[in-house]
């Protein structure tokens, strides 16, 4: 898991590739100084070669053969490289340093490559040789040629040394990648600690800075500023959240004690009284409104993150579905309430998610005709604790379900029914700051709205899904 | 009854001021908490309306203050912030009750009600009694006029809260806070439908109907209309 781990690092993969690309110019370069070094030392081998047999038949021509045997013998006493053989039509040797005339010989201008047997001490070494063999007026045939063994040293020590030293190459490179990758890991690893820990709501988390100065150094420092930033903007949305909740409850609370005492003043006057009473409702649908938009921002905003408690789901709903069903048998609707099983426990704010379930389960009494039908159910799978309240009303088209959770959106069909039309907005907001998701979907007929929430572990919560993951049922 | 109101929104003190005159209490005015704990300290009252955020010193600071000095007055917060955290520090500080800018006279009136009348020992009774309707407390039945009436768990509860408050109004609002434990603003009147199930419990079949609905206030329970 860790080394799979350390595979798909970044820094792993940079390694990965620059060993490659170094090992394949590493291999290019010492392939083609082999390729040059034995290209000259054949050349030179060819020249000196060319040189002699020239120098030889020259002889041969102004001197004749005794001299030539003679020259010939004397040579291949001296030279430890050199070969000489000088035979007659027939292939055999008249003078030389070799016993037989090598099979392969042929005369002609070409180089030729043949094997060759001599004694070294008491072993017979085969040895390799490359030469020329010419022939001469009268059918004597002259071979000259080096032994090359140096050469194909030379070739083995370069064919042999490149696959090690590759090897080798590969088997550092690796070793070192994987230590850099781990390195970035750990450090990598602190970072995303702290952005998980402030995920879940602690602002007040900083990620460390070490003394080395380096890239991560930086990171960790922007972060942390970015943080400090953040923080600042949360505490500032606050205060300013107060502030407008301050200065626009204040004329509203005098509107209203200047609209009641009217109306305590007019008792004796029926008409004007009841025009007052209208103002104060009026007033009192702006405050809803209000209170409503006041509370969608801060549980948008996260603010109320501080109060998050731990608490069961299921007991939620149940002090919900009290408070509810009566109203929905007095609308003439079927209630069913399914909550049973082990606790649910979800991390959050009771407050938020009461009124997040009470505005669903309200939402589908007011929008199911008489006869219909409307089940809250609370189930889990595990990992998630599942909230549904599904209806058997004209439910929600495709094409709308993403925008109902917009502030003020309400259908046409239900412009004219009371509410504010923030209910949903408010469900989805809550959704949002629980990290939950709000699915709506075709009940058949009806409208199934469900909000998912992770459930709460004791220790440590898991990450929100990033992105987050768009479900579009239909 | 005496009361305090330390307001520093002095038009809106006025109104409230008026309106409390008008319900036949007396009433002392004060505009900052300095001169709000002087009063307070200094005079005998039934119950006091304080403001969370005022000059000089804080309402929370204020009621703090006076718990400290033993002074066991009844508060009633008024607050412009509606959060719920800030309804626990008003009532961790000493408040009794907390009401959110702007609120309804009458909602305003009933809580004060209920406010005075805690000082009752009534919630070490055991029985409670309005008319010929009786709750027992301990075995949580009910009966009126010696039949006994089946009532839900939360009805039961519901049918107390009204039977402690008997003669006061009592207000929606008050009903969701302390039976339901919400406080929150539930768009339909689920309350209605709670109080005429009650209702149809309780008084149907009766000549005199105890459960009275108070208009563009509330309910009280009431022995004779």
């Amino acid at each position: 898991m860790r080394t799979h781990r350390v595979l798909r690092t970044q820094a792993f993969r940079f390694v990965a590739i620059y060993l490659g690309i170094f090992a394949v110019s590493a291999a290019a370069l010492v392939g083609f100084l082999y390729w040059n070094t034995a290209r000259v030392l054949d050349r030179e081998t060819d020249e000196t070669i060319r040189a002699e047999v020239a120098g030889l038949v020259e002889q041969y021509q102004r001197l004749g053969l005794p001299v030539l045997t003679d020259v010939i013998s004397r040579r291949s006493a001296r030279s430890e490289q050199g070969i000489y053989v000088l035979a007659d039509r027939d292939h055999r040797v008249i003078a030389g340093n070799l016993d037989l005339w090598p099979s392969v010989a042929t005369a002609g201008d070409t180089f030729i490559e043949f094997e060759f047997e001599r004694r070294d001490g008491q072993a017979l070494q085969l040895r390799q040789a490359r030469g020329q063999i010419f022939e001469l007026a009268q059918g004597y045939f002259l071979l000259v040629a080096r032994d090359v063994r140096d050469r194909r040293e030379i070739e083995r020590l370069f064919s042999t040394a490149l696959p090690w030293s590759v090897a080798w190459m590969i088997l550092l490179g690796v070793g070192g990648g994987v230590l850099i990758s781990r390195n970035f890991l750990a450090r990598l690893d602190v970072i995303n600690r702290t952005s998980r820990e402030i995920i879940a709501g602690d602002l007040t988390k900083r990620v460390p800075v070490t003394k080395t100065g380096d890239e991560f150094d930086d990171l960790s420092g922007h972060l942390n500023r970015m943080l400090d930033r953040i923080e600042r903007l949360m505490h500032g949305m606050r205060e300013v959240s107060d502030n407008v909740a301050h200065d626009l409850r204040s004329p509203l609370n005098r509107l209203r004690g200047r609209l009641e005492a009217l109306s305590r003043q007019q008792a004796s006057n029926p008409d004007v009284k009841s025009d007052i009473d209208a103002a104060v409702e009026e007033t009192d649908r702006l405050i809803n409104t209000f209170n409503a938009l006041l509370l969608i921002a801060e549980a948008e905003a996260g603010s109320v993150r501080e109060s998050m408690t731990e608490f069961d789901l299921r007991e939620i709903v149940r002090g919900i579905c009290d408070l509810y069903e009566p109203v929905a048998e007095d609308a003439g609707l079927a209630f069913e309430q399914r909550t049973d099983g082990a606790p649910m426990n979800v991390h959050g704010n009771q407050n938020l998610v009461s009124q997040a379930v009470a505005n669903l389960v309200d939402n589908a009494i007011k929008y199911t005709p008489a006869g219909g039908k409307i089940q809250v159910i609370v189930e889990s799978d595990g990992q998630r604790a599942s909230l549904i309240v599904a209806d058997t009303g004209p439910g929600i088209a495709p094409e709308d379900r993403g925008r109902v959770t917009e502030r003020f959106v309400r259908l046409e069909a239900s412009r004219n029914s009371p509410g504010t039309g923030l209910g949903l907005s408010l469900v989805a907001a809550v959704a949002h700051l629980h990290d939950a998701e709000l699915i709506l979907d075709d009940n058949k007929p009806g409208l199934r709205a469900t909000l998912r929430f992770a459930r709460a572990k004791t220790v440590t919560r898991a990450l929100p899904q990033w992105p987050p993951r768009i479900e579009t049922l239909h | 009854m005496r009361i305090l109101v330390v307001e520093d929104d002095i038009e809106a003190q006025r109104y409230l001021v008026k309106g409390l005159r008008e319900a036949g209490h007396v009433v002392d005015e004060a505009g900052d908490g300095e001169t709000g704990l002087t009063l307070a300290l200094s005079r005998v009252y039934d119950v006091t309306i304080i403001d969370r955020m005022l000059p000089k010193i804080d309402g929370l600071k204020l009621v703090a203050t006076l718990r400290e000095e033993h002074n066991s007055i009844p508060v009633l917060f008024l607050s412009a912030l509606s959060d719920v955290n800030d309804r626990i520090k008003g009532l961790r500080a000493g408040g009794d009750d907390y009401l959110t800018k702007p609120y309804a006279f009458a909602e305003l009136l009933a809580r004060l009600e209920a406010l005075m009348r805690r000082r009752d020992p009534l919630s070490v009774k055991t029985r409670v009694s309005v008319g010929d309707l009786e709750l027992d407390l301990l075995s949580r039945t009910a009966k009126r006029s010696g039949s006994e009436i089946d009532l839900q768990p939360r009805e039961f509860r519901l049918l107390e809260y009204l039977m402690r408050h008997a003669g006061q109004i009592v207000t929606r609002t008050m009903l969701l806070e302390n039976v339901w434990e919400y406080h929150f603003d539930p768009q339909t009147n689920v309350i209605d439908v709670h109080i005429s199930r009650l209702r149809a419990k309780i008084d149907k079949g009766f000549a005199s109907p105890l459960l009275h609905t108070v208009r563009g206030a509330g309910y009280m329970i009431r022995a004779y209309a």
